[in-house]
């Protein structure tokens, strides 16, 4: 088990628009540089990318709420 | 006056602004507040807050419910939405208006009919305001795209009549071209668009942006001279002056003429802005839009006329008339603001909400700071990098660059990356100093490593 970590403060986002799917989800394998999600963090949006490789399991967090630098946003099994 | 107590629909620099104005008018205020700003400086200084929803702006001052209820709440009498958010929203005007307050700006219709750009074109076209020359309406033939072309003269850009985002332009010198690429983009416009309808518009290269302040009280108006905004970078403009550099005084005048012949035209009450592209290449200006608010730069024609148009803004909106003539404004000096943002302009200008640490903030005859900071504040990650802007006005504008650098260098904001390495390396500029620029300068100035290249030349030490 290992997670993934905000490197900025904002707003979360697990799709990359509310139309579209998740870019992960359970299951699915994650390579190092992979995107996870999205930071919009002053009106600029910052793509999360993994920096660990793994098996995809969940978000931990909520798609479109506020985070912290360092909260964590996405499990993966090792 | 009217109004007695002032709901604050805004955040940021633009909010404690609003404050100071009210204060000075001794008008009780009241500031809205999301639950990301409970801490911002502008609900310390408010007489009164109220938190309308959480950090997410469309959940808060995005949303016209929440701001009306909580206003009417606080028994305000008057809305000021500031900037950005609801502020040219013409159903939040009606909104405000039909729970009994005042909205701090133009009605609702005035809102909408300059906000939708065919028809303050047309308004514009009406007031003899000159618009960008283009074809009346759809182009059907290859023939009749030359025939117009040759009225507007060239460079043309074809457009597609049902198209947007830039899709299908096309740019023809001359008459060959335009035959030639009228076909292509029709085709063009047939397969993306089911219309093969085109558009046609006179092409301006590099142009500057150049705007005009003004106020009307609904049957009068006045300006308050031009600005020069044509430093941006991403359509957002990063620094600002008034008067505008190397423009002939005919031109200003003409400029400043037609912006109180639209004002008038359409009865506004209220600060106003009407934008033009200016063309160097002929001297030619075309209207392009018109802002229904005050906006970040009011600080510059402020500065170079005396008047505080915020203070007339709210004074306006409470019935009051216009108080001075044209004739009484006078332009004194030159003014500049550069905004300063949260952003690193070494890293691609990445967004940087950090905590306000130590700060040191210049002061002195012709400086001012516009801006809502306090030691030790955290900037919430939720909302615009803008944290304040630096204004400084003296006799000429060399004199305004010169003490713009200095200021510059005696402003420290610790703890945070801030835009203010980018406005030293502008103000040391030579094409800056001579005022050679237009609106495209500044991303290819960028591009081609100005910045860093300035920074090794020690203009930052």
């Amino acid at each position: 088990m290992a997670n993934i970590q905000s490197p900025l403060p904002g707003t979360f986002y697990q799709k990359p628009s509310p139309e579209e799917a998740p870019y992960k989800s359970n299951g699915d394998s994650v390579n190092i540089g992979d995107t996870i999600g999205l930071v919009e963090v002053m009106k600029t949006f910052i793509e999360v990318k993994s920096d660990i490789r793994g098996t995809f399991s969940e978000y931990l967090a909520v798609d479109a709420a506020p985070i912290q630098a360092g909260d964590f946003l996405a499990e993966l099994m090792a | 006056m009217n109004i007695n107590r002032l709901f604050i629909a805004n955040r940021g620099e633009i909010a404690v602004r609003i404050i100071k104005a009210a204060n000075a008018l001794g008008v009780k205020t009241i500031q809205a507040f999301s639950e990301a700003d409970k801490d911002m400086l502008s609900v310390r200084l408010a007489d009164e807050s109220i938190c309308i929803g959480p950090a997410s702006a469309s959940a808060s001052y995005l949303d016209i419910n929440a701001v009306v209820s909580a206003a009417v709440r606080m028994k305000a009498d008057a809305v000021h939405p500031g900037y950005g958010f609801l502020a040219e929203n013409a159903d939040f005007a009606k909104a405000v208006k039909d729970a009994g307050m005042i909205f701090v700006g133009p009605d609702a219709e005035t809102i909408e009919r300059m906000g939708d750009k065919v028809s303050a074109r047309q308004v514009a076209e009406a007031a003899g305001v000159p618009v960008v020359p283009g074809s009346k309406g759809r182009v059907e033939s290859t023939d009749d795209a030359a025939k117009i072309a040759k009225t507007i003269g060239y460079p043309v850009m074809i457009k597609a009549a049902a198209g947007g985002g830039g899709r299908g332009i096309r740019i023809a010198q001359n008459e060959e071209e335009l035959r030639n690429f009228a076909p292509q983009a029709q085709a063009e416009a047939l397969a993306a668009f089911g219309d093969g309808g085109l558009y046609l518009e006179r092409a301006i290269r590099s142009p500057r942006h150049i705007e005009v302040q003004i106020l009307g009280d609904g049957v009068n108006a006045i300006h308050c001279f031009e600005r020069e905004c044509s430093l941006q970078r991403r359509r957002q403009k990063v620094w600002e002056e008034a008067g505008a550099v190397n423009l002939k005084k005919a031109t200003v005048a003409h400029l400043c003429q037609a912006a109180v012949d639209l004002a008038k035209a359409v009865q506004y009450r209220g600060a106003g802005t009407i934008e033009y592209l200016y063309d160097d290449d002929t001297g030619e200006f075309y209207f392009i839009e018109m802002n229904t608010r005050i906006q970040v730069e009011h600080t510059v024609s402020e500065m170079i006329t005396g008047i505080d148009l915020v203070q007339e803004m709210i004074r306006i909106a409470g019935g009051g008339k216009l108080n001075l003539r044209q004739d009484q404004i006078i332009r004194n000096g030159h003014a500049i603001e550069v905004r300063i943002n949260a952003e690193d302009p070494f890293m691609q200008f990445m967004p940087f909400p950090g905590k306000v640490g130590t700060m040191s903030i210049p002061k002195g005859d012709g400086v001012r700071v516009d801006h809502f900071l306090y030691e030790g504040y955290q900037i919430p990650p939720f909302y615009d990098s803008l944290l304040g802007k630096l204004i400084v006005h003296a006799p000429s504008r060399d004199e305004a660059i010169n003490k713009l650098l200095v200021a510059l260098k005696e402003f420290q904001i610790g703890g945070l990356k801030t835009t203010m390495p980018l406005h030293i390396a502008l103000a040391s500029d030579r094409d800056v100093r001579a005022g050679k620029f237009h609106t495209q300068w500044l991303e290819a100035w960028l591009a081609a490593g100005n910045l860093d290249a300035t920074m090794r030349e020690g203009a930052l030490l």
